[in-house]
Parts: C-alpha cells; structure tokens; sequence
C-alpha cells in the first residue's frame, strides 16, 4: 500500500515530521473517520449511560405524560412520563450489544464455513456454497421473522435469528479470500515445512484474509441494528417496557402527529448509529482495498 | 447459451428443495412442541393423536419430511390457526397487494436511482455526486418503519395531502376482483375514480419502501458507470465525435447496467424484507402484514408459507434477473 516513489528534490526537504496515525487516519479517509467518531460517541454514550442519564429508563412520571422537550428532559416525555433522553442512552446499549453479538455470531460462524469451503475439495465446497445459497434464498428480515417467532419473541432470540440470517455474507467472503491466497507461495511453504490444516488456515491464511471480513463485520453491524429494531417494532425482539429503540417507536407510533418527538428521536438514533457503521464500513473498504479507489 | 440456461434452472430448483428442508427443520423442529402450537394448551389426548396421525408426526423425520414435501409441491401448506382457513388461500388472497406495493417500490428505486447514479458517475467529486452519495448513504441506514411513520404524519395528518393507511379510501367500493392487483383491476373495469384513488394510496408506501432500494441501485450504478467510463471503448467512441449524450446512453450505460442488473433482482429481496415493516405502517393488506399477525398469534403455518413463497419469489426474480444478464452479456453465453 505504500507508494515507493523517487524524489525529485533532496531528501532533506522532504523529510517531515511525523504526523498521528489518527491524523493520516483522517486524511486518507474522512469517511471511515466520521463514522468511527459517531460509534465512538454512541458506545461513550451507551457505557456512561447510567451517569448521563438525567432520569432512570422505567421511571414513570404519569403527571408529565406526553410533554414536548424542555430543561431536565431535552427530548421530551414518552406516553407514560418516561424521559425520552436517558431511554435512548440505555437503548444505546442494547442497540451496540446486538450489532457485536451479532458481528461476532455471524462472522464466526461465517468464516469458518466459508474458510473450509475454500480449503476442502471441491465437494465440501459445493455442499457448503448450496447451503449458503439457501439461506440466501430468503429476505432477511422474513427468514429472520419466521426464526425469532420460532424461538419466541425476546431479544435474545432477535440476534441468534439475524446471525442466522447474515453469516452467509462471511461465508462467500471467506471462502474467496481462500481461493485466492490457498495458491500464495507462503501458504505452500506453509505446507511443504509440514504445517497441519487447522495451522494454515487459521495461522496464514485468516491473518491475510481478514480486511474484506472487517468490512462486512462494519456493515453487518448496521443491519443487524437496523434488522433487531425491525423486528422489535413488529414485536418479535426487545418487549416492552426495555428501552430498544425498535419498541420506542412502535410504542409511539401513534403520537406521530400530536407529539411528534415521542417516535421520532428513537428513530433519529437508530438512523445516525446505521450511518455511523455504514460509513465506517466504505470508508475501511477504501483503506483496505485499494483497488476500489480508482473507480471511487 | 441453454447449458447455462439449464444448469441455473437446476441451481434454482436445488435452492428452492433446500429451501423446504429449512422451513420443515424451522416449523417442525425448532419450536418445542408442534401439536401444542397448533392445538393449544388444552387439547384432549385424542385430538393430540389425531393431529399427529394427520400431519404424520408419529412417524420418523425424514418421513415427516417427505410428507411435508409433498404437501408443499401440491400448494398445500396446512390449515391457518388463526383464520381457520388454509394458507394457501390466504396466501392467494395477500399476494397481490404485496406484489403491487414491491412492484410499485422497485419503480421507485430504478426510476430515482439509475439517473443518480447516472449523474454522480458524470459529474463525480462534484457537488451533485457528493449530495447524491450522502442521500444514498442515509437511505441506506433509514429504518424504513420510523421513515413510514414520519411520511405518514406529515403528508397524511399534517398536509392532508395524500391519503392515509389502505389500499383504497373505505368510502370507494373496490373493483371486481378479477388479478387481485387493486389497479389492473380497477383498470380493467374501467373504474377511474378507484384508479386514482389507489394509486394515491399506493404512493407514500412505494416511496417508503422503494427508498433503501434507490440508495443501493443509486450506488451500484455510479460505481459500474465509473468502472466503464474508464474502458478504452469509451474513449474510442469519444474520439469518433460521438455525441456525448449517445456514448453515455449507449455506450456506457448499457455496459454499466450488466452488473447494476444483479444488485436490481437482489434488492427484490430486501422490498420484500422492508414490505414487512411498511405494510404494518400502512395497514397494507398483503403478505407481510398476513405474516406479522400471523406470528404474533403463533399462527406457525401462515408464518411457514409467507416465509417460503417470499423465498420462491425472491429466487424466482433472480433467475430472471440472471437470464437477462446472459442476454446484455454476450461473455456469459459463450463461457
């Protein structure tokens, strides 16, 4: 990734000083930096939410119901007095916790097929990449809907269905990372000084493979926020009185017109944490590949 | 060509047969209990011994999944326990509403979309690229439920500019029904004032559903006009004195579009996914909105059957989508 070039005027004059990596960080992509700086601000948010919090999440101020933004509840009260603010910070948590699990079930999951896929002969590989292909078969959120209602509705349920639902992204990924590198030299020297299997995929191949894997895990994280509030709205995921996000809204829905901030902030956040991982996600495809610059 | 042809129809087939082992394993495994589902708590033995006589779950596994099989292959997919009615009616009955909301939806997304695309790849790092690509961005993480709700509010309750929640006013008689498609049969009896009124109805869920599409066909198109606008073959057409608009249109478009063309058929699958969310938003009464009551009632068969026919028709619009690209993609017929 680093650009050899000649220099065309003496060393001396091109000899800077070093900037932060988090400032070349920056420069190279804006992009993945805006994002990781919203992250950074939710999962802040999220972990000093109990100190941030003005009010606790489930504390009920019935006299209060329904009243529009003010000093000590900035965003306003829900249908049941609730401070719309600190259920959005504890929401936060949640909201984090199912885009990791889920990143972390998917992902393993995942690369674990798609690495024997590549790996094994070719009729490991045609079982698995089929398999892959029926899961693919399916909408998302539909396959994920029939598996969380299979399980029963918690939120819990929502993050094993929705990495159910996405691994097979990882999969594909995975497995063409394998094809590529199986044929690198360093893997056949790997071999040829007698490294197991397990010891070549996991030693030589998953370190170089890794990059597209990250940026799919940013992306995935995303849609599994975005999937898990889907659900909860249609009430297969967080239950009420949780402060997900998903269930703020759909609990809401019905003062759109009348207090408008009671479903809408829920809302903002779950749209500024998508767009937060999003970004992140094409920005480390930037970094990550370069071939893709050319055509940005 | 018909190699191709036939090998991806078998592929097809193959998905779809591992399609049905998914749902049998999902329906007949996962839940603890598929005879208390069904049944209820308080079912008398002799209904518990009826039941799994008649669906065949006395019997072993691979058994029950043939029966299953065969069930399915003859449209049959079990009695819904909360319409008491068999799914494959209801089915019937809600997929046209879907269909034309997707449908609706997928204009949308190509209509808005390909000309964004279009635009941001000719005109890119400038200002129209930079705000096309942001809007695609934040369609893209929009939870198309809250977006819903909010269009709902402002253009409905607020503006009173466009109707609210239905297919169709509740003051309007629907025409008869003959495709279940409200506007083809409203065309079709030759009824303007329900014409109309349902396409007004049908706008502001299009837009709420077909938004993340555009986002991502938005995406796809600048990328594969901006892969192409490099090739040699453009410079050539330039150099010719071909006028500009003619090598963007014809050259470069239809060249881009190769590979736009997969990313269209695979966003089917997430209108089918968003109509899930929007049909509840709407009180739309199709498919998703069958599926949503359905599972909240644990009504399992209607739940199974929405879950499988999204599946073949999702498969289905991608194997159209694929013999098209063989058709733009002359490579792809002679491999």
């Amino acid at each position: 990734m680093t650009e050899v070039r000649t220099p065309a005027v003496p060393i001396m004059a091109v000899r800077r000083r070093r900037r932060p990596w988090f400032v070349l960080w920056l420069r190279r992509s804006p992009l993945a930096a805006a994002g990781a700086v919203i992250i950074l601000t939710f999962a802040a948010a999220a972990a000093a939410a109990p100190y941030l919090a003005l009010h606790q999440p489930q504390a009920q101020h019935l006299e209060r119901r329904l009243e529009p933004p003010q000093p000590g509840f900035p965003l306003g009260l829900d249908q049941l007095g609730r401070d719309i603010l600190s259920r959005i910070l504890f929401g936060a948590q949640l909201s984090l916790m199912v885009g990791l699990v889920v990143a972390v079930l998917a992902g393993t999951l995942g690369t674990v097929v798609g690495m024997v896929a590549g790996f094994a002969g070719v009729r490991t590989d045609n079982v698995l990449m089929r398999i892959t292909d029926v899961f693919f078969a399916f909408p998302s959120l539909i396959l994920a809907m029939a598996i969380a209602a299979a399980l029963g509705p918690s939120l819990f349920n929502a993050m094993v269905a929705i990495a159910l639902v996405t691994w097979p992204v990882y999969a594909r990924l995975g497995r063409a990372q394998v094809l590529v590198l199986r044929r690198q030299e360093f893997v056949e020297a790997a071999r040829v000084i007698g490294a197991s299997d397990a010891r070549v995929i996991f030693r030589h191949i998953l370190p170089n493979a890794v990059s597209p894997l990250i940026v799919q895990a940013s992306f995935n994280m995303g849609e599994a926020i975005l999937i898990a509030a889907g659900l909860s709205f249609i009430g297969f995921g967080a239950q009420p009185p949780t402060p997900e996000w998903g269930v703020m809204i759909s609990e809401g829905r019905d003062y759109i017109t009348t207090q408008w901030w009671v479903p809408t902030f829920p809302g903002l956040a779950i749209l500024l944490a998508v767009t937060g991982f999003n970004l992140l996600g094409d920005g480390l495809r930037d970094i990550l590949d370069p071939r893709l610059r050319r055509a940005r | 060509m018909s190699r191709y042809l036939l090998g991806r129809i078998a592929s097809t087939g193959l998905v779809l047969l591992g399609v049905s082992v998914l749902t049998f394993f999902i329906a007949h495994i996962v839940p603890a209990d598929p005879v208390l589902a069904a049944l209820g708590q308080h079912a008398r033995e002799e209904q518990i011994q009826a039941y799994r006589r008649a669906y065949g779950l006395d019997r072993p596994v691979v058994m029950q999944y043939v029966v299953y099989m065969g069930r399915l292959m003859r449209g049959d997919f079990g009695v819904s326990i909360r319409t008491r009615r068999p799914v494959a009616e209801d089915l019937r009955e809600f997929l046209p509403a879907t269909l034309e909301l997707g449908g609706a939806a997928w204009l949308v997304a190509l209509a808005l979309g390909i000309p964004a695309g279009i635009l941001s790849a000719i005109f890119k790092d400038r200002i129209f690229d930079h705000l096309s690509r942001i809007a695609a961005l934040i369609g893209a993480s929009m939870p198309v439920f809250w977006l819903g709700l909010l269009l709902l509010g402002y253009f409905y309750f607020r503006l009173r500019w466009l109707p609210g929640p239905g297919r169709l006013d509740i003051t309007l008689s629907p025409p008869p029904e003959r495709t279940g498609l409200l506007l083809v049969d409203a065309l079709l009896a030759r009824d303007a004032t329900a014409l109309v009124n349902g396409l007004r109805h049908l706008v502001l869920p299009a837009v709420t559903l077909g938004l993340f599409s555009t986002a991502v066909v938005a995406r796809m198109t600048r990328s594969a006009m901006l892969e192409v606008l490099l090739q040699d073959y453009i410079r050539t057409a330039k150099a010719k004195g071909l006028p500009v608009p003619r090598v963007l249109l014809v050259h470069a478009f239809r060249n881009a579009m190769i590979p736009t063309l997969t990313i269209i058929g695979i966003s089917f699958g997430s209108l089918l996914s968003g109509a899930v969310l929007t049909e509840t938003v709407f009180a739309w009464p199709g498919l998703g909105r069958y599926a949503t009551t359905s599972a909240i009632s644990l009504d399992f068969p209607a739940v199974m059957g929405v879950t499988i026919v999204a599946a073949v028709v999702y498969s289905i619009i991608n194997l159209i989508m694929d013999l098209l690209y063989v058709r733009l993609d002359p490579r792809v017929r002679y491999d």
